[in-house]
């Protein structure tokens, strides 16, 4: 216990955990986003693995980190808008459709890689973001060790799950977005096009993904590997659940998650970790989302046509 | 712009759609070729060549294609009765695991035929309740399957990995992670002396042909489908629909739970964790391609494994990635859903 104590008293625990939630939080907004709309997209693990790729491929090539984090949105966005032209116009299983999205993107990342650098052993390396140190931000107490070394990616990710959530709460875009997901004939009374809506949505959605996935090659590592992304963006779609479709208790999900993390690794190197096998603490993560499933199956806070494809006129 | 159900497809629209499907793939694997370097119909020469152009190469696709049919078969009968089952993976890797635990000793002494039928049942026994627990999660609590079943792919192989380097290690394996050598009785033999090929595959075949036979021909066949088609209209017909869903279950997991078995007890002989190269993902693809039907599951396994396999061959010899065998599939799969979706709709606009 008293072990637990002291790492979770630690500044580094805390930054750390806010670092391992960074790329949840944006996978996590991302398939909110869609969902919000109506549009499962189970594309997420591979959009991830093809935006943590793209990013890193750009920044290779000398595109400036910015530069990749821009064509890993627009990586996701292709994608996004692959997955939804084939399962908003026309109807096609979200389950098939997105399964097969990942299986492309996967694909299209490992080939790419080996095309681009067919005898490498190991990955290069890029420069990855470094910390943002706000003027001040050293000097607060408790946080300010804690903050300051976050990189500006963190900082962007936190300020676009704000975004989001005044888009969704406060905006006619937000509502029309949130009514599409919800009774899509209501939309397209008022005279908007649900279709496009939803293919907006899961575009922007996917590019959010794409950049989650960046995050880890341009921020958290400094290199691509193939299995780096490594399942978060299920896990992702399981916070969606247990944040019940709500932008900040998806945020608050990603962050609680990542904290039983970052304590599961740190844990490993106590007399805990030496006792028992590490991968106990590796599956930790997994059993946990699917408990908060479970825990939060009773909440019924499902978009009512989630997974429903509309089609104009029919009821 | 919307979807107009067509009352009689043509001919040409019922096998022109498709063909068309495959050409799309075709031309998209062409420049990836040319991406590549390569020379896209010398490539392709050398994928065909590599799966089917010798007696060794065609065994080989049809060993590749043995647990691919298990697998497919899996997720064509929980897709058919919309349970979606991504975790064929992990209940691979627990049937494998149940024949390795039994078939290195603890069942010593039992004779070979008594033997390989425990092996078989414990191995689908595991699986099947590795998906009983998602597919009640799913009925019961309304626990979406697509994402309990994904993430419990991650907790088997990791728990597999933590048996593998405790206490299934083999002690003799210089370290490595892997299990003991099965015991020769607890062995899938060859079909023919001298060729690679083990009596998994027959198996796979028996396997097809009975999920053919349920789905077909029985009731709970009847109401797997009903239950796929309209789980409302089903239950107000008075189909138990929690126990079609919980029964269908069982049999998906048992199914790709005998994958592990017939890969450990015939091909490999022990369990490693490079036993599945995602044979579980790959059995969606599988799966999809051959619309479900169990009997089109093993054309489009034989396919499908010959792709991976042809791709292989041509990767040492052209030097094009192999990875090209993984986005031709996709592309072949993601053109042939709206292809066939299109043999019996039409967009009409306005």
């Amino acid at each position: 216990m008293a072990e637990i104590l002291d790492i979770l008293a630690s500044a580094t625990f805390w930054a750390a955990v806010i670092r391992i939630a960074t790329p949840l939080v944006l996978a996590t907004l991302g398939e909110l986003v869609c969902e919000r709309a109506g549009v499962l997209n189970l594309g997420i693990e591979g959009i991830m693995v093809a935006g943590a790729f793209a990013g890193w491929f750009a920044v290779w090539s000398g595109a400036g980190l910015w530069g990749g984090v821009a064509t890993a949105f627009a990586t996701g966005m292709a994608f996004g808008l692959l997955h939804a032209l084939l399962v908003v116009p026309l109807g096609l299983s979200q389950h098939v459709v997105g399964l097969g999205v990942t299986l492309l993107a996967t694909a299209a990342a490992s080939y790419t890689y080996r095309l681009a650098l067919p005898q490498v052993t190991s990955p290069p390396r890029i420069a990855p973001f470094e910390p943002l140190a706000l003027p001040g931000l050293a000097d607060l107490p408790l946080i300010g060790p804690v903050l300051m070394v976050q990189t500006p990616l963190t900082w962007a990710a936190f300020a676009t799950a704000a975004a989001v959530a005044l888009v969704l709460a406060r905006t006619p875009l937000g509502l029309a977005l949130r009514a599409a997901g919800e009774n899509p004939a209501a939309v397209e009374a008022q005279g908007l096009s649900v279709t496009g809506l939803r293919i907006g949505a899961v575009m922007a959605g996917s590019g959010l993904m794409a950049v989650g996935g960046a995050f880890l090659t341009l921020s958290a590592f400094n290199a691509f590997f193939f299995e780096m992304v490594n399942g978060r963006g299920w896990i992702a779609i399981a916070l969606v659940v247990f944040g019940a479709w709500a932008p900040g208790r998806a945020v608050l999900g990603a962050l609680l998650f990542a904290a039983f993390d970052a304590l599961q690794i740190r844990l490993q190197q106590t007399a805990l970790g030496a006792a028992l096998p590490y991968q106990i603490f590796l599956m930790a993560p997994f059993l946990l989302s699917i408990l908060a499933l479970v825990v939060m199956s009773r909440r019924a806070a499902v978009p009512a046509a989630l997974m429903v494809p509309y089609r104009r006129g029919e009821r | 712009m919307r979807l107009e159900p067509i009352a009689r497809p043509s001919a040409a629209r019922l096998f022109g759609l498709p063909l068309a499907a495959l050409a799309a793939t075709l031309a998209i694997g062409a420049a990836l070729v040319l991406a590549a370097g390569g020379a896209p119909l010398a490539v392709f020469g050398l994928i065909l060549e590599g799966a089917a152009g010798s007696r060794f190469a065609l065994l080989e696709t049809l060993n590749r294609a043995t647990p691919l049919i298990f697998t497919g078969l899996a997720v064509a009968v929980a897709f058919r009765a919309r349970l979606w089952n991504i975790g064929a993976e992990g209940q691979l890797y627990l049937g494998a695991l149940a024949t390795a635990v039994l078939g290195t000793g603890a069942l010593a002494g039992w004779p070979a035929a008594g033997l390989l039928a425990a092996l078989a049942r414990a191995a689908a026994a595991v699986g099947a309740a590795a998906l009983l627990g998602p597919a009640l999660l799913k009925t019961r609590l309304g626990v979406d399957e697509v994402v309990t079943t994904l993430l419990l792919n991650f907790v088997i192989l990791l728990l597999v990995s933590m048996l593998l380097e405790g206490v299934l290690k083999d002690p003799r394996a210089m370290g490595w992670p892997q299990s003991a050598r099965l015991l020769p009785e607890a062995r899938l033999p060859r079909i023919v002396a001298g060729l690679r090929l083990h009596w998994g595959f027959l198996l796979a075949l028996a396997a097809a042909l009975a999920v053919w036979f349920v789905e077909a021909r029985t009731a709970f066949g009847y109401e797997m489908r009903a239950v796929g088609l309209n789980a409302r209209a089903a239950a107000y017909a008075g189909i138990p629909v929690g126990r079609v869903i919980a029964r269908t279950a069982v049999l998906s997991g048992g199914l790709a739970a005998l994958a592990g078995f017939s890969e450990v007890a015939g091909l490999r002989g022990n369990l490693t964790l490079a036993l599945s190269p995602g044979f579980g993902y790959t059995g969606i693809i599988v799966a999809m391609l051959a619309l479900l039907h169990p009997l089109g599951v093993v054309l489009a396994a034989v396919f499908v494994a010959g792709i991976f396999v042809g791709a292989d061959a041509m990767s040492r010899a052209a030097g094009v990635p192999s990875y090209i065998a993984d986005l031709l599939l996709a592309t072949a799969l993601l053109a042939m859903v709206p292809a066939l979706m299109f043999t019996r709709y039409r967009l009409a606009w306005g």
